[in-house]
């Protein structure tokens, strides 16, 4: 112990010379902006949800102070008051060298307009460290930082810094551990600058594209989709200004980024930073959630872990296996506590109880015979005898009468009462309040009635609620007895429309087996639709080795989208021009030959002429005198030589023999048509000819068919060559 | 006071992001302990009565949060009980020497009454003197070994016949000042005792370190260095094997420093102990704390070291500060005592986080990482403790501790919360 002082020492000691004349700031926003972890955050702001018994917000302030920041201005805006008065009775207040400032907004609606005010107030003067008050890491921000004041000094555009971390993405779901869609960086391997930031992968079906110009200004390039953003940033000052410049840039990562990354007009730039030994990770959802708390819980977040952060007289032992357990708790002896478990101060738990994988608030009353796993108790929670409860939330002040079972991904918000026996359904959200009627559709607005400013009804009864509510209480459990089993309280929202099908994607609970078996399938569709729409190089990598054995299932695809298209050329009377465009393009996806498109095109041709009107062979030899009239030119343009002609040639047979008989007693009419049309020259006829000599006879049925029209040809050369001489 | 609470506060702060800022050592912890109670206690006002209860209670109350700042660092919490030693013996040798004559049990207006002793009690000049080199008067060793000189004056020292209740009021403020300044005194020596702890030790090295031997070390530690490095000094020739202690490798600093001072040096990893052993005349390696029964808290990796020197018989050496000297048992010790790292030591998270995906299967992590900090070596294995006071035998720790701390302060931290 002891020794290796040195290194570190002076290390450290370099850095402050450099910061000491202007403190670090950093701007924490105790607001997410969404709506994700609803109903609960109706009743109270995310950043004091606690995460393994300690609100979230303590974890980011524990780790700004431990990193070096002197100064951190605290945005808060729904539930503004509580966040205030919760900083009050903290400790945070009364720390010296750490400056903890409240700024309260009414009105903000996004991270953007949260900054466009910090800017107004004229507060931050130096780099700051950007950060919401649901993320938690234990980085050190030394490196970062200077990383980022040298490019700084360097290039005055490099305003940015973002926190990245490598995390793989599920092979199943696609998306991040902690439930977030699956990102995609390209980052210049070198600078480190990030070049290119997309989110929701997933929907894009495993493609991609990046502009070219990407590939043409940087000589090398990394694309990535292990990376996992952190959501922390070191910004310069200049970051402010360009939110109040572009009053429209709402979101961190959606806008503020794209302007930069995509627009590019004030040339300023994003490099990333990447933490190898260190944890860093953002409460999105109620996966992120679950997973973030069982990273603390597997101390990877260390020392930010539960024995060593304790608030107050609470501490906390940890024993053998992962076992959290406060001093005073009242066992019962023949209660399990499993593995990764947290039991917080004061809770009593009943005879035969088992609990594994969760996390256990204070005051909690557990009786006996109740099975707690995967699940996360709050504090002052009543569980009687033979509960059971999977991978749900539970908040403060709920009673779940006997019997009572909550299937996996429930979520009960504060003070909701299950009734006796009532099997609560998997996935449903549970709450006091009504869930909100009006529901913007657009994600972006939803936050609106996060704030405390403009209350949405249920918000108001919340408050009234908090206040002296027995009456209204009383009222409602009458109200919703029905709705939660006897003696219940509460409603169970539904789930809005669209985000249906992404429940579990973002619940606690793990993925059920049948979700994971019906992803699996249509990934493997997906990977073939992939293989079949395209062998873009993007994509190869996923491609399955037996590409070659869908190449026949790809010629037909292509055929059908030739179809289509040239069918839609004839009835909205598109030029020609733009035709071959559209088939060309074709041709490109499908990694197509010019002989495969001539083909395809005059199967259509025939096609098209078969559709039209005809009583008699005549009638239908007119037809395709007056297709190939008006398409020859498009027929023509993928006729570059004989052995696309031949190709043509082949493919009529293959017509006439397969698809539509009809044609066949018009062999040689057609050909000769063909032929005079100067689709087809007579070298390939005769080419033809002599590649179908050592046929079977079957194959040489059109030979034969044309056999006049094959000597008259003959013949007609033997003249030309004469007359030559 | 509110100086001090800023101190305080500051301290508690590096305690607990220790691992963080990287400061500590238990050496260094130590010594700010110490000096962070001596403003405590020179911040302290001192009533006209019960002034030793009064510091007593100001250093618990501090005490107290540091230890549970920190509850793993036993240094901390053995500085503190040896301050609240250091001012019980002040307190009864100034009651000793004011009230002449008279035996220890009428001292009523202190809690230092219980102290441990009815055996003479020392001034503070001789604790002072005698902490330098030996050790307290109860101690058998002390007995054996000739006494300072000084320790001849309280015992008999009677400073006449003046009647008590007088001499006791008028009394009262210079004995007031003089309880404090005689406690920051001692306290002044104590930082002194750690400050020169290593050097104290590293003179014993020759003793132990001879021609041409091999010793075997893990991990890192500055008191082994400096032991090493004395006795290269004297010209010893010798070789030194070094463990490199994963997952912190610190055992790759100390080869550096160590070929930086020209000693032959060989590094090996930790599984190879077994196999290099034999070779191994001596296991030198540094502690992190030396419980009451002789049992060692060391950087994890050694308890394996010392099983392997016991197989092949081979001296199992132990260096520690006496601020290392901790008057608590272990129970449990593989758990309470320890502290569980983060597992990125380990393991890199990038490359493992898709066995840490909760999304699919059960929910319930199946990948668990384990990463102690330290060790428990049982005193069994222990052939030797080398501190500051010389050599000791395991089964002797009990006594060195019960020379440096009053039975009273064992128990600091489950105490209610002192109202400050």
């Amino acid at each position: 112990m002891g020794a290796p002082k040195k290194a570190p020492a002076r290390a450290v000691s370099d850095d402050p010379e450099d910061l000491a004349s202007v403190p670090l700031q950093a701007v924490l926003l105790a607001d997410s902006f969404a709506t994700r972890f609803r109903p609960i955050t109706l009743e109270r702001p995310k950043v004091l949800l606690p995460l393994v018994n300690l609100p979230m917000i303590e974890y980011t302030l524990a780790w700004l102070e431990s990193a070096g920041v002197e100064e951190v201005f605290l945005f808060c805006c729904a539930h503004a008051k509580q966040v205030i008065s919760y900083l009050e009775n903290s400790q945070w207040y009364a720390q010296p060298k750490f400056k903890v400032t409240t700024i309260e907004s009414h009105n903000s609606v996004s991270a953007g307009d949260a900054l466009r005010l910090i800017y107004e107030r004229n507060v931050i003067h130096g780099d700051f460290v950007l950060i919401s008050g649901d993320t938690l890491s234990n980085m050190s921000l030394m490196r970062a930082l200077q990383e980022h004041k040298e490019r700084k000094k360097k290039d005055s555009n490099a305003v940015m810094t973002m926190v990245i971390q490598r995390s793989k993405p599920s092979p199943i779901t696609q998306q991040s551990r902690l439930g977030t869609d699956g990102l995609f960086m390209a980052i210049d391997p070198t600078t480190k600058q990030l070049l290119y930031y997309e989110e929701n992968t997933n929907h894009l079906k495993g493609t991609l594209s990046i502009d070219k110009m990407l590939l043409v200004d940087n000589s090398s390039i990394t694309l990535r989709n292990d990376i996992q953003d952190c959501y922390i940033d070191i910004c310069s000052p200049e970051v402010l200004s360009l939110f109040t410049d572009n009053f429209d840039y709402q979101h961190l990562r959606r806008h503020f980024m794209k302007g930069l990354l995509v627009d590019d007009i004030m040339g300023y730039k994003i490099f990333t930073h990447e933490i190898h030994s260190s944890y860093a990770a953002r409460v999105d959802n109620y996966r992120g959630y679950d997973t973030i708390s069982k990273d603390i819980i597997q101390r990877w977040t260390y020392p930010l872990v539960p024995d060593v952060l304790s608030l107050g007289n609470s501490a906390t032992n940890l024993e053998r296996q992962g076992m959290y357990r406060a001093f005073e708790i009242g066992q019962s002896r023949s209660a399990q506590i499993g593995p990764h478990t947290v039991i917080g101060t004061n809770t009593t738990i009943g005879s035969n109880t088992k609990i594994t994988n969760s996390v256990v608030g204070k005051n909690c009353a557990i009786g006996s015979n109740v099975l707690i796993e995967g699940s996360y108790v709050w504090d002052n929670v009543t569980i009687e005898d033979g509960c059971e409860l999977r991978h749900a939330i539970v908040c403060d002040g709920v009673i779940m009468k006997s019997g009572s079972v909550l299937k996996p991904g429930v979520v009960l918000s504060f003070k909701v009462v299950i009734g006796q026996n009532f099997v609560v359904p998997p996935y449903s959200k549970v709450s006091l309040l009504k869930q909100p009627t009006k529901q913007d559709s657009d994600e972006e607005l939803e936050y609106a009635d996060n704030d405390s400013d403009t209350l949405d009804p249920a918000t108001r009864t919340m408050d009234k609620l908090n206040g002296d509510s027995s009456l209204e209480f009383s009222e409602m459990q009458d109200h919703v007895s029905s709705e939660l089993g006897y003696g219940g309280a509460g409603y169970i929202w539904s789930i809005c429309e669209g985000s249906h099908e992404e429940e579990w994607r973002h619940s606690v609970a793990p993925i059920p087996p049948e979700k994971v078996a019906e992803i699996t399938q249509v990934i493997e569709d997906d990977l073939e639709l992939v293989s079949q729409d395209s062998n873009a190089p993007a994509s190869s990598g996923e491609l399955k080795p037996d590409t070659q054995i869908n190449a026949e299932d790809d010629a037909v695809y292509f055929e059908k989208e030739v179809e289509a298209t040239f069918l839609r050329a004839v009835n909205e009377n598109v030029e020609v021009d733009h035709v071959i465009l559209e088939v060309n393009s074709l041709r490109l996806s499908y990694n197509m030959q010019a002989a495969d498109c001539a083909g395809a095109i005059f199967h259509s041709m025939m096609k098209l002429a078969l559709d039209a009107t005809h009583s008699s062979q005549n009638e239908l030899l007119r037809n395709v005198h007056e297709t190939v009239n008006t398409w020859q030119k498009l027929l023509k343009s993928y006729l570059p030589g004989k052995d696309e002609e031949i190709e043509v040639i082949l493919k009529f047979e293959e017509i006439c023999l397969e698809s539509v008989r009809e044609l066949s007693p018009l062999f040689t009419q057609i050909l000769h048509l063909l032929y005079e049309k100067d689709i087809i020259t007579e070298e390939a006829i005769e080419d033809w000819e002599s590649e179908k000599k050592d046929a079977d006879e079957a194959d040489r049925v059109f030979v034969k068919q044309a056999e006049i029209f094959l000597k008259w040809l003959r013949e007609a050369e033997e003249d030309d060559e004469e007359d030559d001489e | 006071m509110p100086d001090v609470q800023a101190l305080v506060n500051e301290f508690l702060f590096k305690l607990k992001n220790g691992e963080i800022l990287k400061i500590e050592g238990s050496h260094a912890t130590a010594r700010q302990t110490a000096i962070l109670l001596r403003s405590v206690i020179s911040q302290q006002r001192i009533p006209h009565t019960h002034q030793a209860a009064a510091l007593i209670d100001a250093v618990k109350a501090v005490g107290e949060q540091l230890v549970a700042a920190n509850p793993v660092e036993l240094a901390v919490g053995n500085i503190v009980r040896r301050v609240l030693h250091i001012i019980r013996e002040e307190d009864l040798s100034l009651t000793t020497v004011a009230m002449a004559g008279l035996n220890v049990s009428p001292v009523s207006d202190d809690e230092g009454e219980t102290d441990q002793d009815d055996h003479p009690v020392l001034s503070a000049a001789a604790v002072a003197a005698a902490s330098r080199n030996t050790l307290r008067p109860p101690s058998l060793q002390t007995l054996l070994e000739d006494l300072p000189d000084s320790t001849a004056i309280p015992h008999t020292s009677s400073s006449g016949g003046d009647s008590d209740g007088k001499s006791k009021s008028a009394d009262k403020s210079t004995r007031s000042r003089k309880l404090k300044h005689d406690v920051i005194e001692a306290l002044n020596e104590l930082i002194g005792d750690i400050d020169t702890c290593h050097e104290q030790i590293a003179e014993q090295a020759v003793e132990h370190i001879h021609q041409n031997e091999v010793i075997l070390t893990l991990g890192s530690s500055r008191t082994v260095l400096e032991f090493l490095c004395a006795a290269k000094e004297k010209k010893r020739s010798f070789r030194v094997f070094i463990a490199e202690g994963a997952p912190r490798y610190q055992g790759h600093l100390l080869a550096k420093e160590l070929v930086a001072r020209g000693l032959q040096t060989t590094l090996i990893t930790d599984s190879a102990v077994f196999a290099m052993i034999s070779r191994v005349n001596m296991v030198i390696v540094g502690a992190h704390a030396v419980m009451a029964n002789g049992g060692v808290i060391a950087p994890v990796g050694l308890n394996m070291v010392a099983l392997a020197a016991q197989r092949h018989a081979v001296p199992f050496v132990v260096l520690a500060g006496s601020h290392k000297l901790c008057p608590l048992y272990p129970h449990n010790p593989e758990v309470l005592l320890n502290e569980l790292r983060s597992p990125s030591e380990l393991l890199d998270f990038g490359e493992f986080s898709d066995c840490m995906d909760f999304g699919s299967g059960t929910g319930s992590p199946l990948l668990h990482v384990v990463n102690p900090t330290f060790d428990y070596v049982p005193p069994k294995l222990v052939s030797l403790f080398i501190t500051d006071t010389g050599g000791h035998n395991p089964s002797y720790v009990y006594r060195l501790i019960a020379d440096y701390y009053s039975n009273d302060d064992l128990v600091l931290q489950r105490k209610p919360a002192p109202t400050n």
